[in-house]
This record gives structure tokens, C-alpha cells and sequence, in this order.
């Protein structure tokens, strides 16, 4: 789960991580009043999940309070990548001798949580990693002792050769370390950390990623998720327990387990079509997923047709059938179903389908290309 | 001769008396796995179906009735403990099938194992299956058939679409392993390769990928390295958009080093079959074999 900026920094100040002033406006005149109170040059920023705000003119400096209320107007409801900005964070803005980027991701390859710094802060770290990877200190970090003082003070003197700096940077790492672990965050970022011109360190932007994994056992983490910056399906899809992206196509898909349904959209790729969603049921069915299932991608304008590729493991088939028949008798559909089902049940979920009126097909290849060609050609059964 | 597990396989059920735990042990039971013990706490001395005695703990359970393996079915804020219990208690393999379990409980449960010397698979995974002599999770029984193709897959249901055609086509598994599609599971695809490679049974073996990470990347530098035994791999996830998280929470593409075409070419460039769709396998195996 993403949050924003401006959550990311909250969760960072109860860590002890220093960080600007600053507040969320909604309004223009509330940009303005904060800017005002503030007395101070400000930054207003646009929260929305998305990378590359500046680039997207979504962050702005402002020398006056009418200044923040005219960049305020411009920025909220800008589109950043397909995304409407509906806040903005208003923050004192920061004098800047030098910047650096701290970070820490949970890295696959170590099977630890990573931190990496570099003195080459304030752009994207991709990018410093491609081109000059020198300038990047990784320090994996083993949980069952923590990220040892030692540890931040060698990335400290790693981003600067003053060791009162180094000090002041070691103890950031571990306050960020603290708020990482304590958040079941999968990424925290700080970029840029900032030395002010008195010499002081300040976290001027904080990003954090949340574990899916731990909403259940954090609910004061899940209560930072804001569904008016998620695709309205994809919040209706996460209610009904299934995990669903839509895409551009208009071949529907309804399969079972992520692997599989990522194979099932790359055949429907293979095929010339384009898939309009990744949506993966799970393994336990039930009827009512299914139901959802349809409702969800039926209410999809750009859907031609539908195809379902389920293999019965864990999932009946029956189950499957039983819910493809009530979703239709509540919703007549509008397009074409294919329906690809084998496995645990089989011989009972296509009597269900049979006798229901829908055809039954027993081969993933044969159904994604009649799926294609039925979305394609916009297709009379 | 087979991977990990076969006929000597004896086998614990944490979570024995949950729903998808009761399920899958009938269903085991019935495909000929030795089911010699399961773990519910609060149901020690309790039989599951009359039959399987129930502990209260691994530790328990091992010692009375010699377990080897155990697989776990408990929800996933119990699945980290439960490993490391059974890890504890000297079981050899462990096999987790829960998913859901948060990473970081994994950074704590990795190192763990590690130092036990234990083998674990997963989370999130199908398990194992040996065709013919013992399952461990739930790929099901009767997809699979006796034979000499290795199969290792991050995926569930993907793997049994794979195994299904395999089967149809003639052509039978020796062993079928499921590693799970989780950022830090126990056993890679590099650990399975290995085995597969020494095991006699074993003439050429089939692999599925999925984009994120580089464990596709790493096992085809090995598969170039290491291997005498052909190798056909396939990457799911060639259409998906970067930065999103595909269900499993491995399956995202993040910066260069996960997208599908640069493991495809990695497969390429070690001299790998690669499959472009899943019915691919059959053709691509055959012809190396």
C-alpha cells in the first residue's frame, strides 16, 4: 500500500526524524492561510501516488502567501499520471547547502532490509545506481539485532566527513530504521536529506510503502489508505477480496492464482488482443467471488469480451460455475464469455454450465484465442 | 530416486484441524503421503478422522512418531512462528503453504532456518509433489503422472496448467516443486536445479518464472554453469505494467533488473529452451530430450 508524502512524514516525526513544518490544504485559501502563518517561503507540494511530481509541475516553491495560493490553484486537480491531486502538502521551505538520499527497501537478494545512501541526493536513485553505482552505500541490515550504532555511523561518515553531521545522519538512519520496522513498511525513503546552511540535517521529502501483508495486524497503518487516490474498481475489487489491475484491453479476464493469470494476459497478448484487467479470484472460491468478479469487470465500458481460465486446485470448478450463472441472472451480460475450466469438480461445473446454456472448454490456448477473436470482432457467439 | 521428498517421506500437518489444513490432508492421505502426525494447540491427544494423532506441538509430535517433514496450513500472522517451531523441533524440510505471511516476519525466519540447517519451501507456494509416492501441499494428485521431467515454479495454479499438458502429452514429472511467489522464500530456484541435476531420475526439467527480482536471471547463470541437463523456462508477466504488484507480492517490476524480457534473455543467453506460452513446454522438452 502506497501513502503519501505527507503521512510518510508524520509516521518519520514520531520516529524523532526532523522534518519542515507543514500541513495539508484542500482549498487555495487554505494554502494561503498556512503560508501565512508559516511567515516563511513555503513548498506546495501535490499528494498523490505517483513519482515524478516535480517533473509534473506538481511541486512548487512560493516566496509570498498569495504566491502559495495562486501555485495552490494551479496544482490541485492537476492530473499527474493519470492521477487527480486532491491535497496538498504546504511546508516550510528549506534552505539547501548540500542534499542526500537515505533509504531502505526490503531487498530479495539479501533477504533483509537494505539501506542505501548516497551524497548524490535530491534525484532519482535509479538513476545514480545506473550511472555512477559507486556512489551508493548498501548496509544490510540483519532485524534480529537491529541497525547497529556502528552501522550508522559508517553510513553517517559515508555522506559526510564532518562528524558531527555523521552523528546527526547515523541517528537519522536509526530513527528511519525504527519508523520501517514499527510502520511494516517495505520501502522508506528519505530524498533529500538536507544540511542547512547553519549545519543542520532536516528530511525535506519522505515516501514509505506498506507490506499488504501487515494491514491486518496494524489497522492504525490501513487507516492511512486513501481509496480517493486508487482506481474506483480496484477499491471495489479489494472489498470483494480479489486482487485486481485494470488495463487498457478489452479482453476481460477472470483467472485463478497470480501466476497463472499473468500467463493467461500474455497469451491474450500472443494472440493480437490486449487484456483489459489482471484479476486473480484466489484460491478459495466461492460463488460471491465470482459475482464480483463480473460485476467488476462488466461495469468496464471497454470490455468486448469476457474470459474465464480457472484451474481447479484449491478452487472448485462448481464453485466457479455456480457463480458465473447467478452473476448472469441477476446482470444479463453483454458480451461474449469464454469459459475455460478443468480441475477439482470439473464434471459438475459443466453440467451447471451446460444446462445453463453456456459451452465449457477444457483447453487455455483455444479459449484465449476464441476470447480474442470474439473481442476483436466484436463477435456474435 | 526424486527431490526432497519421496515413499520415506514422513509427514506433520501444523494446522491440521483448520479448513484448507483438513482438506489437503484427506487429500494427501488419500495420494499415499505417510500423514503420521498433526499440531493444533489444545487438541493434543485428539485423532484427526480417527486416524492421524494430533499434538499440541511439533516438538511433541516429532518425538513421538519420527515425523521428517512438515507442512503448514495456519493463517498467516501464525505462519513465521510455526516455521521456526518446526524448524526447532528437527524436522529436515519444512514446507509452508500460508500466504500472506508480512516479509519481515520472512527477515527474521530466514536467517533462522539457515542456521538449523533446515530446507524450507515457501511461503506461498503449492508444495511438492513426488507422482506416485508422496505430496506435501496441494498441487492436485491427479494432474500428475510418473516420470523423468523436473518441474519449479514460482507459481500455483501455473504449474499444474504446465503439468497438465506434460501428463496429456505423455510425458511424466519426477519431481514438482512450487517455491512460491513471496520476495524472500526459503528454497530458490538455484536449490532445486541443483537437485534436480543430481538426481538420477531427472532427464531435463521445466521452469517457471515470473517477472520481479533475479532469481530467474541468477538460476539461468547456474542452468549455464552447472547444468548437463536441459533447461526450459517461461516468464510470466510480459504484459504486465511496471510498478504494480501482480498478487504475488514477488510479481512487481521495479527498475531494470525484473522485467520479462531481460530474464528471457537470460534464458537465451544460457542456452535455454524458452517458452513463449505454456503450451510450449511439451515441444520444447521433447526436442532436447
Amino acid at each position: 500500500m502506497n501513502i503519501h508524502e505527507y503521512q510518510a512524514k508524520e509516521i518519520f516525526r514520531e520516529h524523532g526524524v526532523p522534518i519542515p513544518p507543514g500541513e495539508i490544504a484542500t482549498t487555495p485559501e487554505q494554502a494561503e492561510e498556512i503560508a501565512t502563518r508559516y511567515g516563511k517561503p513555503v513548498m506546495v507540494k501535490a499528494q498523490v501516488h505517483a513519482g515524478g511530481r516535480g517533473k509534473a509541475g506538481g511541486v512548487k516553491f512560493c516566496k509570498t502567501p498569495a504566491d502559495a495560493r495562486e501555485k495552490a490553484t494551479a496544482i490541485l486537480g492537476m492530473d499527474i499520471k493519470g492521477l487527480t491531486v486532491e491535497k496538498v502538502l504546504v511546508t516550510e521551505a528549506a534552505d539547501i547547502a548540500s542534499e542526500a538520499y537515505v533509504g531502505i527497501i526490503v531487498d530479495r537478494a539479501n533477504k533483509k532490509p537494505v539501506f542505501m545512501v548516497s551524497a548524490a541526493g535530491g534525484i532519482d536513485i535509479e538513476e545514480v545506481a545506473a550511472t555512477t553505482p559507486e556512489k551508493i552505500l548498501y548496509v544490510p541490515v540483519d532485524v534480529r539485532y537491529g541497525l547497529r550504532t556502528y552501522q550508522a555511523m559508517q553510513m553517517g561518515f559515508f555522506l559526510y566527513d564532518d562528524v558531527k553531521k555523521a552523528r546527526a545522519a547515523g541517528k537519522i538512519m536509526q530513527q528511519l530504521y525504527s519508523a520501517f520496522m514499527a510502520s511494516g513498511a517495505s520501502l522508506a525513503e528519505i530524498n533529500p536529506l538536507v544540511v542547512t546552511p547553519e549545519g543542520g540535517l532536516i528530511a525535506v521529502d519522505g515516501k514509505m510503502v506498506i507490506d499488504d501483508n501487515e494491514l491486518d495486524r496494524r489497522p492504525e497503518v490501513e487507516e492511512l489508505r486513501d481509496e480517493s487516490s486508487e482506481a474506483p474498481s480496484e477499491v471495489d475489487a479489494r472489498k470483494a477480496n480479489l486482487t485486481f489491475i485494470k488495463l487498457d484491453g478489452n479482453v476481460g479476464c477472470v483467472v485463478n492464482g497470480a501466476g497463472l493469470a499473468m500467463a493467461t494476459m500474455d497469451l491474450v497478448k500472443y494472440y493480437g488482443g490486449e487484456p483489459a484487467n489482471f484479476l486473480d479470484i484466489g484460491g478459495s472460491s466461492n460463488p460471491e467471488k465470482v459475482v464480483n468478479a463480473l460485476r467488476i469487470i462488466t461495469a468496464d465500458p471497454n470490455v468486448k469480451a469476457i474470459l474465464f481460465n480457472i484451474f481447479g486446485g484449491i478452487t472448485r470448478t462448481d464453485d466457479v460455475a455456480n457463480g458465473i450463472v447467478t452473476a448472469t441472472s441477476q446482470n444479463p451480460l453483454k458480451v461474449p464469455i469464454v469459459i475455460r475450466l478443468t480441475g477439482t469438480n470439473e464434471e459438475i461445473a459443466v453440467k451447471i454450465l451446460e444446462e445453463n446454456g453456456f459451452a465449457a472448454m477444457t483447453d487455455m490456448d483455444a479459449a484465449v484465442q476464441k476470447a480474442v477473436q470474439l473481442a476483436t470482432t466484436g463477435g456474435a457467439k | 530416486m526424486s527431490v526432497f521428498i519421496d515413499n520415506s517421506t514422513r509427514l506433520l500437518v501444523q494446522g491440521i484441524t483448520g479448513r484448507d489444513g483438513s482438506f489437503h490432508t484427506r487429500q494427501m492421505i488419500e495420494y499415499g503421503t505417510q500423514v503420521v502426525a498433526g499440531v493444533t494447540p489444545g487438541k493434543g491427544g485428539q485423532r484427526f478422522d480417527d486416524s492421524v494423532p494430533i499434538f499440541n506441538t511439533v516438538a511433541e509430535a516429532v518425538r513421538e512418531t519420527g515425523a521428517n517433514t512438515s507442512v503448514i496450513y495456519v493463517p498467516p500472522p501464525f505462519a513465521a512462528d510455526a516455521i521456526m517451531e518446526a524448524a526447532d523441533a528437527g524436522v529436515k524440510l519444512v514446507v509452508c503453504i500460508t500466504e500472506g505471511v508480512p516479509v519481515l516476519d520472512m527477515t527474521v525466519v530466514y536467517p533462522f532456518v539457515q542456521e538449523k540447517g533446515v530446507r524450507l519451501i515457501g511461503p506461498n507456494c503449492p508444495g511438492l509433489i513426488t507422482p506416485g509416492e508422496s505430496k506435501v501441499g496441494i498441487i492436485p494428485g491427479r494432474i500428475c503422472t510418473p516420470g523423468n521431467i523436473g518441474v519449479v515454479s514460482r507459481s500455483g495454479t501455473l504449474t499444474y496448467e504446465v503439468v497438465y499438458q506434460l501428463t496429456r502429452a505423455g510425458m511424466g514429472q519426477s519431481t514438482c516443486v512450487g517455491i512460491g511467489g513471496d520476495p524472500i522464500n526459503g528454497t530458490n530456484f538455484i536449490d532445486v536445479l541443483r537437485a534436480f541435476e543430481a538426481d538420477p531420475r531427472t532427464k531435463a526439467v521445466a521452469l517457471m518464472g515470473e517477472i520481479g527480482g533475479t532469481d530467474e536471471q541468477e538460476a539461468a547463470k547456474f542452468v549455464s554453469e552447472h547444468m548437463s541437463k536441459p533447461v526450459v523456462g517461461f516468464i510470466a508477466g510480459q504484459t504486465a505494467p511496471p510498478g504494480r504488484r501482480m498478487g504475488h507480492a514477488g510479481a512487481i517490476i521495479s527498475g531494470s533488473s525484473g522485467t520479462a524480457a531481460e530474464k528471457i534473455q537470460a534464458f537465451q543467453d544460457a542456452g535455454m529452451g524458452v517458452a513463449q506460452r505454456p503450451m510450449d513446454f511439451v515441444k520444447l522438452l521433447q526436442e532436447r530430450m
